[in-house]
C-alpha cells in the first residue's frame, strides 16, 4: 500500500549548516503521528518540507503517491494536505466567519469569483458554521479574529487549516502559547473535529509530552536532522537512548520555558 | 446606515449641483468624478490588498494618453470606446508592470511602482513626436452615447451631459467596486493583507491574486484618466509625475481607505479644499501638508472614519 505521505532521505541545508540529515518517515491512513526532539532537531524544517513550503536539498516527499517536493502551499491544499503554524497565524482584522470562508471557498475553487457576495454564499456560509460549532466559535462568528481570546485564536489558526477538509493535517505545535488548562481542550478538540470531518492522518509537533503520549500512535524522535527513534509511544518510553536525549532535554525545557510562545 | 443615508443625499446633491446653476462649481467637481474613479482601483491595491503604490498616476495619465491619442490622431470620439480603449490598454500595461511590482511588498513595492510611474513621465516627456512632449496632446470633445452635441458651447457641455455621464460612470464604478470587495476575491484580497503566508496556506495564491488586484486598479486609474482629460482639454506628462501620484494617495487617506466610498469623499473633499485654500493664499501645499500629518495622526481612517465611527476598523 502507498503511503498517505511519505519522505524518503530527505537532506535540507541552510548553507552549510545541515537541519536534516538523511529523514525518511511514512504516515499512514488513520495514524496520528508526533514530531518530537530538542530545539534545533529540524522538527519545523520537517514540517515546511513535507508541506512543501521548502524544497529539500535531496530526497523525496511523496503525498498519496506524487511527487510534492517544493509544490508549495497552494497546491498542495488543492490536493488534500493542510497546515496550521507554530505562532498563531491568523488574519487579526477578519471575522471568524470570514477566516473560515477564505478556506471554504478555497476549497470549493470559488475564491476567484469577482462579483457574487460571499456572504450570499448559502453553502460556504453552512460549512463555515458547521466548522466553527465543531471548534466552540459558533457564537463568535462575527468577532474579529484580534479580539478574541489566545486560546481562540489557536482553535481559529486550526480549525481554519481544517476547513481545507484535507486528508493530511500537520500542525506545528498546535497547543504553544497556551495555558496548560487550554491544552487538553484544543487537544480534544482537534481529535474530535479530524474524526468528525474525515480527516485521514494527523501530524503535528509537539513539546509537550504529555500530549504527544496521550494521543500519538507513533512517535519520530529527531535529533540533529536525523530519526533518532520512530515507534509506538510505549516502545520510545522504554527506549533508554530516546528518553537520555529527547524527553530528557524535552522535559527539561518544558520546566525551565513555561512562557514559551 | 448614516453613511448609507448619507451616501444617497451625497449623490442627490451631485445630481441638483448642474440644476443649482453654478456653473463654476459644476466644472469644479468634474476632475472629483475622474479621481473617485481611479482611487476607487487604487484603494483595492491598498485598503483591500495592503499594497501602497506610488505609481498610480502612470495608468491616470495612460487613460489620458489613450482619449488624446484616439480623438487627436485617430479620429474616434465615441466616449464608450474611449473608456474602453483606456480600460484595455491600461490592463495590457499593467500585467508586465505588475508582475514585476507584486513580488515586492511594503515600501519596495512602493518605490517600483513609483520607479515604473517615472519611467512613463520621462518617456511622455521625451518623445514629443508620439506623446507632444511638455506639450501634451489634445483631447477633443468626445461625442456621448452617439450624441454628438455640437449646439453646446464648452462650459455647456461639460456641466450638462458630460457631468452627468461622469457621475454615472463614476456610479457604475462604484457599484462594481462594492461587489467586488464583497466577493470572494474580494475576501481574498483581506485575508492576503492581513496574513499572506496564512493565506497562501489556505489555498489563496498569493502573487496572483495581487496581480489581478493590480490591473483591476490599473482599469480604474484608466478609465478615471480618460474623464479627467476631457474637461481640460489636454492630456500633458504631469499627469504621470510622482506629485501627481502622490495627491491620488493623499486623496485615499483623506477620504479614508477602510470604506470603498472613502476614496470618493477624498476626491470631492481634496478637490474642493484645494480650490477653497488656493483662492485664499498661495502657500496651499503648505497647507494641505499640515491636514495631511492631521489626517494621519488624528483620523487614520479618514473622514469616512469620522462618519462611520462604529464600524470596526479595516472589517
Amino acid at each position: 500500500m502507498t503511503a498517505l505521505l511519505e519522505a524518503d532521505d530527505v537532506r535540507k541545508f541552510y548553507g552549510d549548516t545541515c537541519a536534516l540529515d538523511g529523514v525518511s518517515l511514512r504516515v499512514d491512513a488513520g495514524e496520528f503521528v508526533s514530531i518530537i526532539g530538542p530545539n534545533g532537531a529540524g522538527k519545523t524544517t520537517l514540517v515546511n518540507v513535507l508541506t512543501g513550503l521548502t524544497p529539500p536539498s535531496s530526497g523525496r516527499v511523496r503525498f498519496k503517491g506524487v511527487d510534492v517536493a517544493g509544490a508549495g502551499p497552494v497546491r498542495l491544499a488543492r490536493l488534500g494536505m493542510a497546515r496550521s503554524f507554530q505562532l498563531v497565524t491568523i488574519f487579526p482584522a477578519l471575522s471568524v466567519a470570514d477566516t473560515l470562508a477564505v478556506a471554504e471557498l478555497a476549497r470549493r475553487g470559488r475564491s476567484a469569483r469577482p462579483f457574487s457576495a460571499v456572504s450570499r454564499d448559502r453553502e460556504v456560509r453552512a460549512a463555515v458554521e458547521d466548522v466553527a460549532a465543531l471548534f466552540g466559535l459558533g457564537d463568535k462568528l462575527e468577532r474579529s479574529a484580534r479580539t478574541l481570546p489566545q486560546g481562540d485564536k489557536k482553535l481559529l489558526d486550526v480549525a481554519s487549516a481544517f476547513a481545507l477538509r484535507p486528508e493530511v493535517i500537520l500542525m506545528d505545535e498546535p497547543t504553544s502559547g497556551v495555558s496548560t488548562a487550554d491544552k487538553t481542550v484544543i487537544m480534544e478538540t482537534l481529535v474530535r473535529a479530524a474524526r468528525r470531518m474525515g480527516i485521514r492522518a494527523i501530524v503535528q509537533v509537539e513539546h509537550d509530552m504529555d500530549i504527544v503520549f496521550a494521543y500519538s500512535h507513533r512517535i519520530v524522535a529527531l535529533h540533529q536532522g536525523r530519526v533518532l527513534a520512530d515507534a509506538t509511544p510505549d516502545a520510545i518510553r522504554a527506549d533508554a537512548d530516546v528518553v537520555a536525549t529527547v524527553l530528557g532535554i524535552a522535559k527539561t525545557q518544558g520546566r525551565t520555558e513555561p512562557g514559551r510562545v | 446606515m448614516i453613511v448609507r443615508a448619507l451616501g444617497v443625499l451625497a449623490a442627490a446633491a451631485l445630481l441638483l449641483v448642474p440644476v443649482a446653476g453654478i456653473p463654476y462649481t459644476t466644472t469644479l467637481l468634474l476632475p472629483a468624478f475622474g479621481y473617485a474613479i481611479a482611487l476607487l482601483g487604487l484603494n483595492l491595491l491598498f485598503g483591500s490588498t495592503g499594497l501602497l503604490s506610488f505609481g498610480h498616476a502612470l495608468f491616470v495619465a495612460l487613460g489620458g494618453y489613450t482619449a488624446a491619442a484616439l480623438t487627436s490622431r485617430a479620429g474616434v470620439r465615441s466616449l464608450e470606446v474611449l473608456l474602453l480603449a483606456a480600460a484595455v490598454t491600461a490592463a495590457l500595461v499593467a500585467v508586465p508592470v505588475g508582475l514585476l511590482c507584486v513580488r515586492y511588498v511594503k515600501i519596495y513595492f512602493g518605490m517600483l511602482t513609483l520607479a515604473f510611474g517615472m519611467l512613463f513621465y520621462s518617456f511622455l516627456y521625451k518623445f514629443y513626436t508620439l506623446t507632444g512632449g511638455d506639450e501634451g496632446m489634445r483631447v477633443l470633445r468626445p461625442v456621448l452615447l452617439g450624441q454628438p452635441l455640437q449646439h453646446l458651447d464648452k462650459v455647456a457641455f461639460l456641466t450638462g451631459p458630460f457631468y452627468y455621464y461622469a457621475l454615472g460612470v463614476l456610479v457604475l464604478a462604484a457599484i462594481a467596486m462594492r461587489r467586488l470587495v464583497r466577493s470572494p476575491f474580494g475576501l481574498a484580497l483581506r485575508a492576503i493583507r492581513e496574513n499572506a503566508a496564512k493565506a497562501e496556506s489556505l489555498g489563496v495564491s498569493v502573487r496572483r491574486y495581487r496581480l489581478a488586484a493590480f490591473v483591476v486598479a490599473a482599469v480604474f486609474g484608466a478609465v478615471g484618466g480618460v474623464l479627467l482629460v476631457v474637461p481640460t482639454g489636454l492630456a500633458d506628462p504631469l499627469l504621470a509625475y510622482w506629485t501627481h501620484s502622490g495627491n491620488l494617495v493623499f486623496m485615499l487617506l483623506l477620504g479614508g481607505f477602510d470604506h470603498f466610498l472613502g476614496p470618493v469623499l477624498g476626491a470631492v473633499v481634496f478637490i474642493l479644499l484645494q480650490d477653497a485654500v488656493m483662492s485664499l493664499t498661495p502657500y496651499w501645499r503648505f497647507v494641505f501638508g499640515a491636514i495631511l500629518a492631521i489626517v494621519v495622526i488624528f483620523f487614520p481612517r479618514g473622514l469616512m472614519g469620522l462618519l462611520d465611527a462604529r464600524r470596526a476598523p479595516a472589517a
